[in-house]
């Protein structure tokens, strides 16, 4: 009798999904479209000497690093950690002395975005380990070197592999935006390696300890430092290809390149880089090469080869991958939330105390803390007695996480079973968990549903927290992209299009939930 | 079947239940009347442990409960399978048709089989006049078939003592009348010891073999219907 209605019910929703779902498909095509077509941001109005006016007219330079980068190129002083050091630090005082400037005044931006930042005029210069690549030349006006690095290729100690060509479709970890990753990129498809892309210099190294990468490809500054050390790692000898660091800057300011690249001469020639970099044990003798490099910033011949202003065809499948990775964490991450969630309710409402305890301190700890730390302690944190991959570590913390917050949830709509229903199913000698599991979660599971699929939506967004973790996800993806085609405009455009495809039906589905919740016969007696 | 000893039981400074002596026989069927607030229902609830009281004791069904601290868990699991109870609100499980509330206890606490746990479902829903609305669900019911349901609910269990809460308050005159002979045949037909509380005189009445008449926690008046109202 009442299967009727319901069947109608079922048909109206078949009928109304494809709807919302056409219309988010199409509004995502829109996008892509516009994604495509946008053009790269102008070319901001700084013109060559308006930079290096502007310098002097505040008496300041104004030098972009990540801290996070660490010893020895921009760092807290240990001692002090309101001061920073480093030899950059050094470099950019001498640099602002030579130009005649009062100071110069660190900016923190994160590694990755370090060349956006200077696009967008946020900083004059980028002075943290940038290395001269092809890339970088077309799209930026590049000082003359100051520091001479080779790469090095770090294994683990007794791993069969001597060169990256042993590594053959093995897991090599490098940073973003790095020489070392272009090196990876290029290599052809038949010796290609599967790389896992890292935000900081500690971390590629820690997993090589413990196994989750078989190398790690980074310049010999960073593997002196952060890996070779390492118990279990072992620094391949051998010749690597060479590199140096140069000053990024914008391309129009050919005045403020000349004037940095007269600045570096000078203390190239009174020996106080040479001072500098000795006194951080980076002198070798590949930096005798300084004195006769020469900066790479007037040839510009390369500015025509600029990288095309619009993401190609491939760029857009590679968001499509995104996408698919974004998706499939979401579910795997919400299967395991879902079910321990109403573990947890059950347990809080219906447990004895000391179960309780344990569950509520469980909900009010994972609740109280940010998911992002979360992830941290269970990938690198937890490394030592438990080995997670990037893809388990990221489905387990976001499960983990999202567990205590549909805890709640459940919580709630059990509490909200009326008191009557408890009684009545004690009465029939039912237990206090055969109550719950027949009566009171199923009529709980109803009343939480709409919260729960808007969970589902928050928790899609919030997958893109586990970038940090090597997983490269769509809100990873659109950030990788807009670097490699100086455009936020586009990826961002074609990343929003394509997590509004995904939420928007999910946020529809809810609401027609609570609408067939409303109007369903079922819940409403006494 | 039952018996009332000096039972007590108060709600912080209010007393409910002054001093309840009383006994219920073997297949009698007594009636509970007296104005609301009298202790009524709270009786019915000491007499099924889901209450617990503050003094006295209570025999029901062979199952001892005292004063004081409740009864066990489990104690109370095993009395209420003996002794069912129809509440005055119902209760149904709204989730659930008529014949899966009827048959969820017989299949989770007696561990009988899916199959034969609703084949009995079915009996008894015939027996209480609503054999074809086993698969509606109890929004879709009027109030009559609602308490059919959940006395049906109530004997799926092989029970000794039955305690109906105001089995007709809520219903019209019509309605009254289902649930009066549903009643009466469960007094004259399962050999159930049947305690029920009621503002209905009639339903007394007709149906109580002895009638207790509470007033203010205590039993003022008992004896056969006749006589008390």
């Amino acid at each position: 009798m009442s299967a009727e209605p319901r069947r109608a019910r079922l048909g109206r929703l078949a009928q109304r999904a494809p709807l919302s779902v056409a219309w988010a498909l199409a509004c995502m095509i829109g996008c892509v479209v516009i994604a495509r077509a946008a053009p790269a941001r102008a070319e901001t109005s700084n013109t060559a000497s308006d930079t290096l006016a502007a310098v002097r007219e505040r008496s300041e330079l104004v030098w972009g690093g990540d801290i996070q980068g660490g010893e020895p190129y921009v760092f807290e002083d240990p001692r002090d950690p309101s001061h920073l050091v480093g030899f950059e630090v050094e470099i950019a005082g001498a640099l602002a002395r030579e130009l005649g400037l009062k100071r110069a005044r660190f900016a923190e931006v994160q590694w990755s975005n370090l060349v956006p930042s200077l696009e967008r005029g946020d900083i004059d210069v980028v002075l943290n380990g940038l290395e001269d690549t092809p890339e970088r030349r077309a799209r930026l006006r590049l000082s003359r070197p100051y520091f001479v690095f080779h790469e090095v290729l770090a294994v683990q100690r007794g791993a069969p592999y001597r060169s990256l060509d042993d590594l053959r479709g093995k897991r090599v970890g490098t940073l973003n935006q790095t020489y070392a990753l272009e090196l990876l990129q290029g290599r052809p498809a038949d010796r290609a390696v599967e790389i896992a892309l890292y935000e900081g210099q500690e971390e590629p190294y820690y997993d090589l300890q413990v196994g989750r990468v078989d190398a790690v490809f980074l310049d010999h500054v960073i593997a002196a430092r952060y890996g070779c050390p390492l118990a279990g790692v072992e620094c391949l000898p051998g010749d690597q290809p060479r590199g140096t660091y140069v000053v990024g800057l914008r391309r129009g300011d050919a005045a403020l390149a000349g004037a940095i690249d007269g600045a570096l001469g000078r203390i190239l020639a009174s020996g106080e880089l040479r001072r500098i970099l000795e006194t951080w044990h980076l002198w070798d003798d590949a930096q005798k090469g300084l004195a006769s490099a020469h900066g790479p910033a007037d040839a510009p011949d390369a500015y025509s080869a600029a990288p095309a202003p619009s993401l190609s065809r491939g760029q857009i499948v590679l968001f499509f991958q995104g996408a698919a990775v974004t998706i499939v964490l979401s579910v795997a991450a919400f299967a395991i939330a879902v079910p321990l969630g109403m573990l947890l309710a059950a347990t809080r409402v219906n447990a004895g105390r000391l179960a309780c305890v344990v569950a509520t301190a469980y909900v009010e700890l994972l609740r109280g803390t940010p998911v992002l730390l979360q992830l941290y302690v269970l990938y690198f944190g937890l490394a030592p007695v438990l080995r997670l991959g990037p893809i388990t570590a990221a489905t387990l913390g976001l499960g983990l996480n999202y567990a205590a917050y549909e805890a709640e949830v459940y919580r709630g709509a059990l509490l909200a079973v009326p008191r009557g229903q408890t009684e009545a199913a004690a009465a029939l000698g039912l237990g206090r968990w055969q109550a719950l599991r027949y009566v009171m979660l199923p009529q709980a599971v109803r009343t939480a549903l709409p919260a729960v699929t808007n969970d589902f939506v928050s928790l899609l967004k919030d997958s893109s927290l586990v970038s940090v973790l090597t997983v490269v996800e769509l809100t990873k993806r659109m950030t990788i992209a807009a670097v490699e085609i100086r455009s936020w405009l586009g990826p961002g455009l074609l990343c929003a299009a394509l997590y509004f495809a995904m939420s928007f039906p999910l946020s529809r589905l809810s609401r027609h939930l609570e609408t067939r919740l409303e109007n369903d016969p079922r819940p409403r007696i006494a | 079947m039952i018996h009332v000893r000096a039972l007590r039981k108060r709600f912080g400074p209010r007393v409910v239940l002054d001093g309840i002596d009383a006994r219920v026989r073997e297949r009698e069927c007594v009636a509970i009347v007296g104005p609301s607030g009298c202790g009524k229902s709270t009786l019915l609830r000491c007499l099924n442990a889901l209450e617990p009281f503050d003094g006295g004791a209570v025999d029901i069904a062979g199952f001892a409960l005292t004063g004081g601290a409740g009864p066990g868990r489990v104690a109370a699991r095993a009395l209420r399978e003996a002794v069912g109870m129809v509440f005055q609100e119902l209760h149904l499980f709204p989730h659930l048709t008529a014949l899966e509330n009827v048959a969820l206890a017989p299949r989770v606490v007696a561990g009988r089989a899916r199959a034969e746990a609703m084949d009995r479902g079915r009996e008894l829903l015939a027996r209480v006049g609503l054999g074809d609305r086993a698969e509606s669900y109890p929004g879709e019911l009027s109030g009559g078939q609602k308490q059919r349901v959940a006395i049906a609910r109530a004997i799926a269990m092989p029970l000794k003592v039955l305690l109906l809460d105001e089995p007709t308050s809520a219903l019209d005159p019509a309605m009254r009348e289902e649930v009066r002979e549903v009643v009466r045949s469960l007094s004259r037909e399962n050999a159930l010891t049947l305690v029920l509380a009621t503002h209905e005189m009639r339903l007394a009445s007709e149906l109580a073999d002895r009638v207790w008449a509470m007033k203010d926690g205590r039993i003022v008046a008992e004896g056969p219907p006749a006589e008390v109202l």
